[in-house]
């Protein structure tokens, strides 16, 4: 007797929970010789808002919680991403057509780049930091504080870019306490979600990462002109019109991270930390000795 | 302060005892309002909230939305109802009820700001030439009127003499609109006509002496009163003393509004506008913070009472919260990008 295959429904990841799209959408998603591999809800606007709305409502718990502690629940995911490799190595061997040692080595990389971040999270602060030298009885004190909400438009392309490339754009704007809107690899967006499940069942809060795939040129735009986003890595951008959606930023004064290409895009890097963040400079007064 | 019981006292307002003189077979007394109140039909419960969550799945598009969002701020009381108000919270409220969106100057008004009867003062001097009747007066269009939460609000419980105290304190105070709680202990435990002659005395309370008189907002307190048909017969009773306003609730139990209950209550407001051709308001308040619920509200209103009712002086929301997000979704259509709570007032 033949077995009924169950195939995954691969859906969004907003605010901690897997909702279908609003708008009801799906698409096919191919493996790289054109047969079918699963369907994936297609985002739209609507989606993107309510994913902004739900990191914009976790941005005080993430940010106020200590570097350390942030650290350690980096790391928990790190730890969460190692246990799932088979199911990650599957997937980027189905849907980026990559050998199953391509594959591994994707894996690996990824889990090294979210440990690498993990540790900067009680470090940043240290190294971006700086007691300023002045004239006078003070305390002059620069703090690095989150931007607070970042939209990013993942790496479409590449080897292992789906996850390896986007862990890399994620990564980096968690450490410093920021909430993510990402949108994933509209060809390869498999991993993405299952990134979201490994994040789900781990201790970052919801609303801290919310992933929409879909098509990054139709939401894109929508992400670009929102007055409640503060950031925008269209790292992944380089194919759309990303100078529109530069202009659209500079509306509501966003700091704005250019597209990246090549194998080494988004490659790991204090700046990409430093990128979300604004310093804070505070006086003090000595206290009298 | 007391009240006579008897049927002979109530020649004095006139309003109440005629809207129940007529319907009671005799005298007000618990028996009659018993005998009335229990004898009207049980609510069908799963009809009812099938109904609002019928209403309530309406998709509203482009310019029927821009309609409806300007007309929800025109149907606004502005509330701000805490142990922690002071007269700068006050004035800062009434900033935003007269200018509520700064960036864009075809933002309508609110209809009112609502505040605890102490602040009534406050509000009135803050508002100068917009209060109501001050701009009523001069020509300017309606003006922003202020509403106070009186008789011992929330819970209610203070003797009449101490309610009816609170109540004349807050009009001459200038308060255009009196928000009463009733008393639910007494309502349920069927003393009706407790609840009835109290409503009574409040509508004289709000009687000024140039004649014009404060408008009487009855809170029933859905939450407290548990079922749908107590909510009934409380409208009901309310109405029958002489409720310009039946209001869900107080905002301060955590059943506040909602659409089943406020489709309820614009179904009794409904069956006594067909019965005798007065017309009765509706409040909802409490946990109503969405453009999206607050459409669904409309839509309520619209296809229960009629569009009629979409007017200040029969529809109300009592919200606090929900005229932030109703400015985010203005400045939505106004401006076609999403817009973010930095770009609305901090209240």
């Amino acid at each position: 007797m033949t077995r009924l295959t169950v195939p995954k429904t691969y859906k969004l990841y907003i605010g901690g929970k897997f909702p279908r799209s609003e708008s009801g959408r799906t698409y096919e998603i191919a493996t790289r010789a054109g047969g079918f591999l699963a369907n994936a809800a297609k985002a739209s606007r609507k989606d993107a808002r309510d994913a902004v709305v739900a990191a914009r409502s976790a941005v005080s718990g993430w940010s106020s919680a200590t570097g350390y502690n942030r650290g350690q629940v980096l790391y928990r995911v790190a730890e969460l991403l190692e246990g799932r490799r088979a199911q990650f190595v599957d997937e980027l061997v189905q849907s980026e057509d990559l050998s199953s040692r391509q594959a591994e080595a994707a894996v690996d990389l990824a889990v090294d780049r979210w440990v690498w971040y993990a540790g900067w999270a009680d470090k940043y602060a240290q190294a971006l930091g700086n007691g300023n030298p002045v004239a006078g009885p003070y305390f002059n004190i620069s703090v690095p504080e989150p931007t607070g909400v970042v939209a990013i438009v993942a790496p479409q392309s590449g080897e292992g870019h789906s996850l390896v490339g986007l862990v890399s754009a994620i990564a980096p704007a968690l450490v410093a306490g920021n909430t993510v809107v990402v949108l994933a690899s509209e060809s390869a967006p498999l991993t993405a979600i299952s990134l979201s499940e490994v994040l789900a069942t781990s201790d970052v809060p919801g609303g801290v990462v919310n992933v929409l795939t879909g098509s990054p040129a139709e939401m894109a735009p929508w992400l670009a002109s929102h007055a409640d986003v503060n950031a925008l890595d269209l790292v992944g951008a380089g194919a759309l019109d990303w100078v529109a959606l530069q202009v659209a930023a500079a509306e509501t004064l966003k700091r704005v991270l250019t597209p990246e290409d090549g194998s080494d895009a988004a490659a790991p890097s204090l700046q990409r930390i430093s990128a979300f963040t604004e310093l804070k400079t505070v006086w003090h007064t000595k206290g009298l000795l | 302060m007391t009240i006579d019981t008897g049927a002979g006292s109530r020649a004095t307002s006139p309003a109440g005892a005629a809207r129940a003189l007529d319907l009671l077979d005799g005298p007000v007394t618990d028996t009659t309002l018993r005998r009335y109140l229990e004898g009207i039909p049980g609510v069908d419960a799963v009809g009812l909230e099938q109904r609002a969550g019928g209403l309530g799945t309406r998709s509203i598009k482009t310019t029927s939305k821009a309609w409806a969002l300007d007309r929800i701020i025109e149907l606004v009381d502005l509330t701000t109802l805490e142990g922690a108000d002071t007269p700068g919270k006050v004035r800062s409220l009434v900033a935003k009820a007269l200018n509520p969106d700064p960036s864009d100057a075809t933002c309508p008004r609110v209809a009112a700001v609502c505040v605890y009867g102490d602040l009534v003062g406050t509000a009135v001097e803050a508002l100068g030439a917009s209060h109501a009747p001050r701009a009523r007066a001069a020509g300017h269009g309606p003006g922003i009127a202020v509403a106070a939460v009186a008789t011992a609000f929330p819970s209610g419980r203070a003797s009449l003499a101490i309610k009816l105290a609170d109540v004349a304190d807050a009009v001459a105070a200038g308060a255009d609109e009196i928000d009463m709680v009733i008393d639910r202990g007494a309502f349920l435990s069927g003393r009706y006509s407790q609840v009835f002659d109290e409503i009574v005395a409040v509508k004289d309370a709000c009687r000024r002496p140039d004649g014009d008189d404060a408008h009487l907002k009855v809170i029933l307190e859905v939450g407290e009163l548990s079922t749908y048909d107590a909510v009934r017969r409380a409208s009901w009773l309310s109405i029958l003393a002489g409720a310009d306003f039946i209001k869900t609730s107080t905002g301060k139990v955590p059943r506040a509004a909602s659409l089943p209950m406020t489709l309820l209550m614009l179904e009794v407001v409904r069956d006594w506008y067909q019965m005798t051709g007065e017309q009765v308001g509706v409040k909802p308040a409490g946990g109503i913070r969405t453009s999206k619920d607050a459409i669904k509200y409309l839509v309520t209103v619209a296809e229960t009472a009629g569009e009629e009712w979409l007017q200040p002086h029969l529809f109300r929301f009592g919200a606090s919260s929900l005229l932030n997000d109703v400015l985010l979704q203005r400045q939505k259509i106004s401006t076609g990008h999403y817009s973010g709570a930095d770009y609305v007032t901090i209240d």
